[in-house]
């Protein structure tokens, strides 16, 4: 059963055209991948379904609701949970509170019940960190729980972004290139990782990521893009011996 | 250094981090009961003065140093926490209503505000917000049939309970009124700091773009900070007023703003004890700078001395010490607690890595 599915989407700046009529779906329990050269509009289509870019024409539904018409802070209402290419945490907060905030979409309690610190309020964060305790047993965050982002290094605040979007419980998880800057073993984690999201908690995943080693070890289907456009979809063999896509990434043999 | 065994999710909800802490906290304030039996009353109203000085801080700080917004404004608030407080007194609300019914009052029309304001970002929106405290400046001299204009207005006569409390025959009762309303104020920061809103300000401060695709509105954050900071303020504005007991337009002047913003910055960005300490730094400023003229054998007021000063201090801090008094202490206490074995650059800021994908 399709989840998201874009339909006939363009968006443009100007007079660049940065997805043109792009059609995909992405199934129920799947690891599909985006890739492309670069500015290609991998990420563009991740804004797109995070609602920070409004397309000019097409549809795009999550679960049969239309997501066009949801502002982005209500997209991840919805299950939708994102990471970024080049890292968006809350650098003076700890991993637990950026974790925590992760939660945001599960408070059921009200400000004054917040400012009284209420009972209710009690309850609500001790089930926040425990949700969020999962997240830093699976992630091995332990040892950097309480530590402030901006002193960490950069490949455990890549884990940490994937812990704040995972805390949220999310049925579709957006990963824009989770193993870019990682180190080999890093890169080896983050695919049992994301094995893992898939298999033991059902999660969906759809995800941006240049490192074809590691897409074609964890994704069922791939779809290619240049320039905005779709070159080849398929399994992850289908996709990279594609014809079309040799020569987005290499150009034709014949220009030499 | 002490080693924190956590044994349930409350160890890190709490209050205190372990009983150490508590009792640190809970002697400070004994200390703080027992203040008017320790020092003369001169000392006792300058303490006053700093606990009042300290709430209007803590107002300025969710906004400032938890949600990252700028406000050039705040004298705005206080000057409107004032009057809403002593113009419902005079309409016979009995004070212990009409004080934070005028902080409800200052916080609603300060999240009104904001619904403009907090469009804009940065400069600008310090800008606006120092627009803000002009005008208001100029309202209070406009509406004079309520305000009392230039001549200004006497405070009322404060009633609690039917215990009078007046700063010249009862000093200690005053004390201890603003004791008692920093001591919530603080609570109630504390207590939004530990859930979901406080972290959402620490969100909208640190990654708009990230914040809403968790899903955190941020014209709704933000206004909610604006609203309680301005509510906040104007509690302190209305201490101030009432304390001073004579006050007009002069009162609450822009310069005020400027001078809270200092004082935060001073005592520590996003750190409670930051507004207390830079509050102590501003209330004794102007005594310490006396006694120094003095001792020069200055008998004249050096004009501007003051603002100098302050303006000093604050570039040196600047300078120097950007996480404020607070973030000093907390370097020299990691030095003790780590002794021999803190490193030179344990604090040293980290450069972010680059953020290409802004949005904005």
């Amino acid at each position: 059963m399709s989840l998201l599915t874009l339909d006939n989407v363009t968006l443009r700046f100007g007079g660049l055209t940065a997805v043109n009529r792009l059609s995909m779906t992405v199934d129920e329990g799947e690891v599909f991948a985006l890739v492309g050269p670069n500015g290609a509009g991998k990420s563009t289509v991740f804004n797109l379904i995070s609602r920070f870019y409004t397309p000019v024409e097409g549809r795009i539904t999550f679960d049969g609701t239309d997501l066009l018409r949801l502002a982005p802070d209500e997209v991840p209402s919805l299950g939708i949970a994102r990471t970024f290419q080049n890292i968006e945490l809350f650098d003076q907060a700890t991993v637990l509170d950026n974790l925590l905030v992760g939660r945001h979409r599960h408070r059921r309690t009200t400000l004054v019940e917040q400012m009284l610190h209420l009972p209710s309020v009690r309850r609500e964060e001790r089930a926040h960190r425990e949700a969020v305790e999962e997240v830093i047993d699976f992630l091995d965050l332990q040892p950097y729980r309480n530590k402030r982002i901006a002193g960490l290094p950069y490949g455990v605040r890549k884990v940490v972004e994937m812990g704040r979007a995972l805390a949220s419980k999310p049925r579709l998880l957006l990963l824009d290139e989770p193993a870019s800057g990682l180190s080999v073993e890093e890169t080896q984690n983050m695919r049992w990782w994301i094995d893992d999201i898939r298999r033991q908690m059902g999660i969906t995943v759809l995800m941006v990521e240049h490192d074809m080693g590691l897409v074609s070890k964890v994704c069922d289907r791939v779809l290619a893009l240049a320039d905005g456009a779709k070159l080849a979809e398929g399994t992850p063999q289908e996709v990279q011996n594609h014809p079309a896509v040799i020569e987005a990434y290499l150009g034709t043999g014949d220009a030499a | 250094m002490r080693i924190q065994f956590k044994t349930s999710y409350d160890h890190d909800i709490r209050l205190f981090k372990d009983g150490w802490q508590a009792f640190l906290y809970i002697a400070l304030l004994a200390l703080m009961v027992v203040l008017p039996w320790l020092i003369d009353d001169f000392f006792l109203g300058e303490a006053t003065n700093v606990l009042i000085w300290a709430t209007c801080g803590l107002g300025l700080m969710l906004l400032t140093g938890q949600t990252g917004q700028v406000s050039l404004g705040h004298s705005a608030f206080m000057a409107m926490g004032c009057y809403a407080c002593v113009l419902l007194m005079e309409a016979g609300v009995p004070f212990i209503l009409a004080f934070p019914l005028g902080g409800v009052i200052t916080g609603l029309v300060g999240a009104l505000i904001a619904i403009p304001a907090l469009k804009l970002h940065g400069v600008y929106l310090a800008i606006a917000t120092l627009a803000l405290a002009i005008l208001t400046d100029d309202l209070i001299v406009m509406l004079e049939p309520w305000t009392g204009g230039v001549a200004g207005k006497f405070a009322p006569a404060i009633e609690v309970f039917g215990l009078e409390i007046n700063r010249w025959s009862s000093p200690a009762a005053w004390y201890y009124m603003a004791l008692i309303v920093v001591l919530v104020v603080t609570l109630f920061y504390r207590n939004l700091l530990r859930a979901p809103m406080g972290r959402a300000f620490a969100a909208v401060r640190d990654s708009e773009i990230s914040a809403q695709a968790m899903g955190v509105n941020i014209a709704r954050t933000k206004t909610i900070a604006f609203g309680i900071s301005a509510g906040i303020t104007g509690l302190g504005g209305a201490l101030m007023g009432l304390f001073a007991e004579v006050f007009n337009n002069e009162t609450f002047t822009f310069i005020i703003s400027i001078q809270l913003l200092m004082m935060i910055v001073v005592g520590g960005l996003g750190f409670i004890h930051g507004a207390f300490l830079g509050a102590i730094v501003i209330a004794f400023l102007p005594q310490v700078l006396s006694i120094a003229t003095d001792s020069l054998g200055s008998t004249v007021a050096i004009p501007g001395l003051e603002t100098g000063v302050f303006g000093l201090i604050m570039i040196l801090f600047i300078l120097f010490e950007p996480m404020g008094l607070y973030g000093r202490w907390l370097k020299i206490r990691t030095f003790l607690e780590l002794f021999p074995f803190a490193r030179k650059d344990m604090f040293r800021r980290q450069k972010s890595y680059l953020k290409t994908e802004r949005l904005r």
